[in-house]
């Protein structure tokens, strides 16, 4: 296409969005937009996959039926989230299992909350509250992103989100309430779970690259540091009234500000995880190549049987 | 890693009796059956749904959103398919 010819596209492009019209699959976007979607989408697909395997973790040793039907629920939910996004990245023009090898292959990142590992039982609590919490947080906004398959795949999976946050506080709650030794887990767990939490939100706005675009493009409404905040607001309360302590000493509501100040996260620790030496960077990666090579035969029959099926319906018919 | 992919299925829902089905996505199946089975794990873990089609994604004709000027000008211009177009005397009810 001529450079003119683009250049219109993109103004009529950009004019869209800051109608706040919808982009629809087949409509045109420019390169860069189409890019970093695929990105974007398929790195929170992926996230929603790995994020099984922190809870799988527990499963067989929930403390009781109801616990691990909940359990179970979620975890569920989880996968459904995964392949929303997966069939939303795919009417970009992506493939679904190149998406996934990229994962598999080092390409592609997901949170690196999930390469933390779940301890007690009482991070079953934390994972629900905090890390579904700040996954919420993230969220919401998206529902009202540019690109419509987006949009309306957090528009389902947010609608199934707070269930996932209530369960978990609701453990945390218990053990907060529990026996010394419970409460002292779950104690254990919010000092582990807090930081990693805050990281979720991703860097601090003057470093990160990507925000100003994504924002211009309205995939993103509300910067890095806005979120966060907006987490901590809405999560220190909660922790006080079950009696747990915020593992932050700089934590302090600023009457000033009507928000709290809380203390410097260890941006070390997050860039160590994200370049994949984390706790469990490697046990994640290798459990999901596992899942996709030991169900390889598993798709290769159903293939096969759909096709011999398919040439029994043509002879009978 | 070797390619096997199943076919990609769009899925559509009725979510009661009285409403016509509605696009909610699409998945991977490798046949109708599984392709019905998986969008009710998909689509409707919390009752979304009382009827599920599935059409298998290359047999979907679409228009051409570039295109959609000319494909539906006919309709802009005519505005006395509307009822505001038309000017209805004062104190007339009913109508
Ligand atoms: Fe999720
Ligand atoms: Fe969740």
């Amino acid at each position: 296409m001529e450079k003119n010819n683009l250049d219109s596209l993109d103004t009529i492009f950009q004019d869209k969005v800051d109608r706040e019209i919808k982009i629809e699959p087949k409509d045109y976007m420019p390169d860069a937009y189409r890019k970093t979607l695929i990105r974007q989408i398929s790195q929170h697909a992926h996230s929603e996959i790995v994020g099984q395997l922190p809870e799988a973790n527990w499963v067989t040793r929930a403390p009781n039926l109801r616990r691990k039907a909940v359990l179970l629920a979620k975890i569920q939910d989880e996968a459904g989230h995964g392949l929303y996004l997966y069939s939303a990245v795919e009417t970009l023009g992506a493939d679904r299992e190149d998406t996934i090898d990229d994962l598999h292959e080092g390409r592609a990142k997901y949170s690196s909350i999930f390469n933390y590992p779940t301890l007690t039982w009482a991070d079953m609590g934390m994972v629900g509250w905090l890390v579904d919490g700040a996954a919420i947080m993230n969220q919401v906004p998206l529902c009202r992103c540019s690109y419509g398959p987006y949009a309306r795949a957090m528009v389902r999976v947010c609608k199934e989100e707070s269930f996932h946050q209530r369960q978990g506080f609701e453990i945390v709650t218990q053990l907060a309430q529990g026996t010394p030794v419970q409460k002292e887990m779950a104690q254990e767990a919010l000092n582990r779970w807090w930081w990693p939490a805050l990281m979720m939100f991703g860097p601090n706005d003057a470093d990160s690259t990507h925000t100003a675009q994504s924002m211009k493009w309205k995939i993103k409404r509300h910067t890095n540091d806005e979120l966060r905040q907006m987490f901590v607001d809405a999560t220190v309360p909660q922790a006080e009234l079950i009696g747990l302590k915020i593992p932050d000493n700089d934590l302090k509501f600023n009457e000033e500000t009507g928000h709290y100040d809380f203390g410097e996260i260890d941006w070390d620790e997050f860039w160590q995880v994200v370049k994949g030496y984390g706790p469990c960077n490697t046990e994640r990666v290798s459990a999901r190549k596992k899942a996709k090579e030991d169900g390889l035969w598993v798709r290769e029959a159903a293939n096969v049987y759909a096709e011999k099926r398919a040439r029994r319906n043509k002879k009978v018919s | 890693m070797s390619k096997i992919e199943w076919p990609l299925w769009e899925v559509f829902i009725r979510s009661k009796q009285g409403l016509s089905h509605k696009h909610v996505g699409s998945l991977r199946a490798a046949d109708e059956e599984m392709a019905i089975n998986n969008a009710r794990d998909v689509y409707t873990r919390r009752s979304e749904g009382i009827s599920i089609w599935v059409v298998e994604s290359k047999n979907v004709v679409a228009s051409d959103p570039s295109e959609a000027g000319p494909l539906f000008e006919p309709a802009n211009s005519k505005a006395y398919r509307h009822p505001t177009f038309y000017e209805v005397p004062e104190g007339i009810k009913h109508m």
